[in-house]
């Protein structure tokens, strides 16, 4: 661009801004210095200072959102290392600082060391919860990573026995400070994923100063902490310190006690839960056993169950009614054909010769054969008449053929 | 023991819901009680009489 004609004020100062706002180099810079002129504006918690060292000064903003993270109070006179951009103050045409985050100078190199690694393992995504791998419920192992003669692990063994003795502690001792000790708390933690020897992994150190825990905000084990397949937990230092270990953990315990708090869940809840559990079976089977009963107490209720001496009752007057038509029924055959005989037998009476006899008939018989024809018999014979008292023994006087409707019997 | 405890209390929870949801007959109920009261037996003794086990990597390792 070429500046041929006249700009005006507020255009020159918009240029400058957008130079400054575009170089890369600016966008993200760490700036060792003292504070000077320190202010914070009450209404609205923006932080404005100078930051100066033998030579040189800039001005400097923080905002409220950010001023609101730092974790000590800003003095004038208190030598820092600020991480932040610059830009160009419109209104007085004069470049500043926009501060994001201020480390004191106590920490020196190694808070600039710490604020680089973590803002680059940032941007590589693993501080992000989306990857943070959840803490099982039940853990069967608890792998441990601390020192064998900290306090950290006792603290650690004491919360576990007294909360979920269930879990058995796997331990790995390590060093926990001085040079390589990242290193080798790294291989721990690849240890427990190769030998697949823990559900969940506490890496614990009790409290030091900040270099006492430098090793904690080693790559490496930031590396470890992120590709462990294990879920991991950070216990180190106190409830203030932080490290790049708690940011690359699943999750951050502010002391290693609380880590072993996170890790496992606590045996009188769960029995508490396996009471409730069981009393709800309880009911459960019991409200079935209820039912049950009212469904048999209404089958009781009804018909033959409620009475079965009248069921048996009616049963047997069945019975002794058909028992009696049968009675009836063979009767009544028995008398029909009784009286059929009689009249029978009476009939047959009549037609008795002996009752035809009686009354007046009589029969001839002649040489022991019965006449019933003139013709049988001959004058002078002898024959036999049977009447129904006796015999009277004749002589045929005389025969005479003809119709016997002549004579007078 | 076959089931480890969050077997166990998995299992138990699976009995509290087929209990309370009621369809059973009263013999697989029954039955199914037997089993909830035996798991939740087991599971309160597991964690009674549990005591914390601590192991060192190193014997993990050596034991394969």
């Amino acid at each position: 661009m070429k500046l041929q004609s006249i700009l005006s004020v507020t255009q020159l100062n918009m240029y400058v801004r957008s130079l400054l706002d575009g170089d890369e180099n600016l966008t993200n810079v760490f700036v060792g210095g003292e504070i000077y002129n320190f202010s914070e504006n009450a209404r609205s918690g923006h932080l404005y200072m100078t930051l100066k060292d033998g030579n040189a000064s800039v001005k400097a903003v923080m905002f409220a959102g950010n001023a609101a993270k730092l974790k000590f109070r800003i003095e004038n006179g208190m030598s820092v290392i600020v991480r932040g951009r610059v830009s160009l103050y419109e209104r007085d045409g004069a470049y500043q600082l926009y501060i994001d985050d201020i480390q004191p100078e106590g920490a020196g190199s190694l808070a600039i060391a710490f604020e680089q690694l973590k803002d680059k393992l940032a941007k590589m995504g693993f501080f992000d919860s989306g990857k943070k791998k959840k803490i099982p419920n039940f853990p069967t192992r608890v792998g441990v990573i601390s020192s064998p003669t900290g306090a950290a692990v006792q603290d650690i063994i004491n919360v576990i026995s007294r909360r979920f003795p269930l879990a058995e502690i796997v331990f790995a001792g390590v060093p926990v400070q001085g040079e390589g000790t990242g290193e080798i708390i790294a291989h721990a933690v690849d240890d427990f994923n190769f030998l697949h020897c823990a559900d969940v992994i506490i890496i614990a150190r009790g409290g030091g100063s900040a270099e006492d825990l430098w090793e904690f905000n080693s790559e490496v084990l930031a590396r470890a902490v992120y590709n462990s397949k294990i879920p991991v937990i950070s216990g180190v230092g106190h409830e203030t310190d932080f490290t790049i270990c708690d940011f690359a953990a699943d999750l951050r315990a502010p002391t290693p006690s609380a880590a072993a708090e996170l890790a496992v869940p606590d045996a009188e809840k769960l029995s508490d839960y396996i009471g409730i559990l069981k009393s709800k079976i309880d009911k459960s089977v019991n409200a079935k056993f209820l039912l049950e009963e009212m469904r048999l107490d209404k089958l009781a209720d009804s018909g033959f169950l409620r009475n079965p001496e009248e069921f048996i009752d009616k049963h047997n007057r069945h019975i002794t009614d058909l028992t009696e038509s049968l009675k009836n029924a063979v009767n009544a055959v028995y008398e029909s054909n009784y009286n059929k005989a009689a009249i029978i037998i009476s009939k047959l009476d009549a037609l008795s010769p002996l009752k035809i006899l009686s009354r007046g008939f009589s029969v001839i018989k002649s040489n022991g054969k019965v006449v019933s024809s003139v013709n049988q018999v001959n004058p002078q014979d002898k024959v036999d008449i049977c009447l129904s008292d006796g015999i009277v023994s004749a002589a045929v006087t005389q025969i005479k053929k003809g119709d016997i409707n002549e004579y007078e019997l | 023991m076959n089931m480890n405890y969050e077997q166990s209390v998995k299992r138990l929870e699976e009995i509290v819901a087929k209990l309370e949801e009621g369809s059973l007959s009263l013999e697989e109920s029954l039955k199914l009680y037997e089993e909830g009261t035996l798991l939740s037996e087991q599971c309160r003794k597991t964690l009674n009489e549990a005591k914390l086990k601590i192991t060192n990597i190193n014997e993990v390792a050596e034991n394969g």
